[in-house]
């Protein structure tokens, strides 16, 4: 198995990694997305609390949390490598660079924008997976629903949450369409259609979870 | 007077490879824009000269745009401001009366300086010696029909072969990878079939030699595409991609 740990270890086999993981990572985001959504039924929690329960029981789901963070520590372990890997290719920077000429401010700060996500994501494990998994406050009173109301009622989390789903979009917006890139899967036929639902992703997902800080900040969902 | 500038210009200058570099700034006056970029440095090169100083040292040879060897960083762009041009075919009517200029060489630890603008870009031609070639049975020249191939990948081929290898793309990507550069010439061979024979063990170590060289690895901004001379598309890096992870799985 050298050949393959070869192959993963080129500068090819580097963003091939990401690539995969950072594929994995928005197929999550999908599910924790359209899970979340159902906040907006306005029905109390009732929905998300039932899903939310599902979730903690089903032990496919808990197999797959596994997995998730590994795929998320792959995820940032190789963008980390491939950052410093980078790095070293350029000592002497240029005095001048109008990289606004020839490519997107977001595509060349994939590694600002993951860093800022996982600043965020810290925040994030903290706020709901560590109340619901590490301690015994989640309750029949006092449900995920419930804590979601209390984290949200401080505007400094809500305006720091909004600024998070910005990165992500922007994250997204480079990261969906590159990884396919990556893989290989550049094609008139195709590369339209990746490109125009990789934006569509990006929007949507950052806008819902936008949309849900501020959305219990504003009492807009009881 | 019409039609003629007077620009002030930042020129990097650096001995050698081993000394640390620095702008000097030059005016420059009278300069026509009917002139090319490397003709108004030949102006300022006579000057200095003529002043007994040291000229710029810049790479330059057919000056038509088809040769690959010059090659300027101008105000933070490879080959300047304008898009499907080497430096040569820059004219100086692309700027302004009184501008400031900034003149950089290349920068990547795979292109040492050798002085001032002047880099070496041996590194391309040792990517190229690890497999970018077709081996062949010396004899006659087989009958040109013998080989059908699709007008589209004679086409692409061809579009892939039109790099000049000048490392526009490396000086362009923030990671000073040379992707661009080694995905053209994989795939100007991988799409024929004279190239198909060889095309896993070229994949494996032309991509070797390329990080071993110490290019960077690949963020897919497509800033190596816009500023490419010759329009070489990240199709071929997509295409090198797929070599490449074909060949780890099928190559012996």
């Amino acid at each position: 198995m050298a050949w393959l740990a070869k192959s993963f270890n080129s500068s090819l086999g580097k963003k091939l990694l990401m690539a995969i993981t950072g594929l994995f990572l928005i197929s999550f985001l999908i599910v924790h997305c359209g899970l979340n959504a159902t906040i907006f039924l306005n029905d109390g929690g009732v929905a998300f609390n039932e899903g939310a329960e599902f979730m903690a029981h089903n032990p496919i789901i808990r197999t797959m949390e596994i997995v998730l963070f590994g795929g998320l520590l792959l995820h940032i372990f190789d963008g980390l490598r491939l950052w410093l890997d980078n790095k070293k290719k350029r000592p002497v920077a240029y005095a001048v660079v109008d990289g606004a000429a020839n490519s997107k401010w977001y595509s060349r700060s994939m590694g600002l924008l993951g860093t800022l996500l996982l600043l965020f994501l810290i925040m994030h494990l903290k706020h709901f997976w560590y109340f619901s998994r590490l301690t015994n406050d989640l309750t029949e009173s006092h449900t995920l629903y419930n804590e979601m109301q209390v984290v949200f009622q401080s505007p400094i989390v809500v305006i720091v949450y909004v600024l998070g789903c910005i990165s992500l979009g922007y994250h997204l917006l480079h990261g969906f369409q590159s990884a396919f890139q990556t893989m290989g899967w550049n094609h008139p036929k195709y590369t339209p259609t990746i490109k125009a639902i990789g934006a569509i992703y990006s929007i949507v997902i950052a806008a819902l979870f936008a949309a849900m800080p501020v959305a219990f900040y504003f009492n807009l969902i009881q | 007077m019409e039609g003629h500038l007077n620009l002030t210009l930042k020129i990097w200058r650096q001995k050698n490879a081993s000394v640390a570099g620095k702008f000097e700034t030059y005016q420059v006056s009278g300069i026509s824009t009917d002139m090319s970029f490397l003709e108004m440095i030949d102006v300022l090169n006579n000057r200095l000269i003529e002043e007994g100083d040291d000229p710029v040292a810049f790479d330059h040879d057919c000056r038509e745009g088809i040769c690959g060897m010059c090659s300027m960083y101008i105000n933070g762009r490879p080959h300047g401001p304008n898009r499907g041009v080497t430096t040569c075919q820059l004219h100086m009517r692309s700027f302004k009366d009184g501008e400031t200029i900034t003149v950089e060489p290349w920068r990547a630890s795979a292109f040492p300086v050798i002085k001032d603008l002047v880099v070496n870009r041996s590194a391309f031609d040792r990517i190229i010696a690890a497999g970018g070639f077709v081996s062949i049975n010396t004899g006659n020249a087989q009958d040109a029909n013998s080989l059908p191939i699709p007008k589209e990948d004679a086409d692409d081929a061809f579009a892939a072969a039109a790099c000049i290898g000048c490392g526009a793309c490396v000086a362009a990507c923030k990671n000073a990878s040379a992707m661009l550069f080694t995905s053209a010439k994989i795939s100007q061979l991988a799409l024929l079939p004279q190239g198909k024979v060889e095309a896993a063990k070229r994949a494996e170590a032309m991509v070797a030699q390329m990080d071993e060289e110490g290019f960077g690895a690949c963020s897919n901004t497509g800033a190596c595409e816009a500023e490419c001379p010759k329009g070489i598309s990240l199709e071929n890096i997509a295409r090198m991609n797929r070599e490449y992870f074909s060949a780890t799985f099928s190559s012996k």
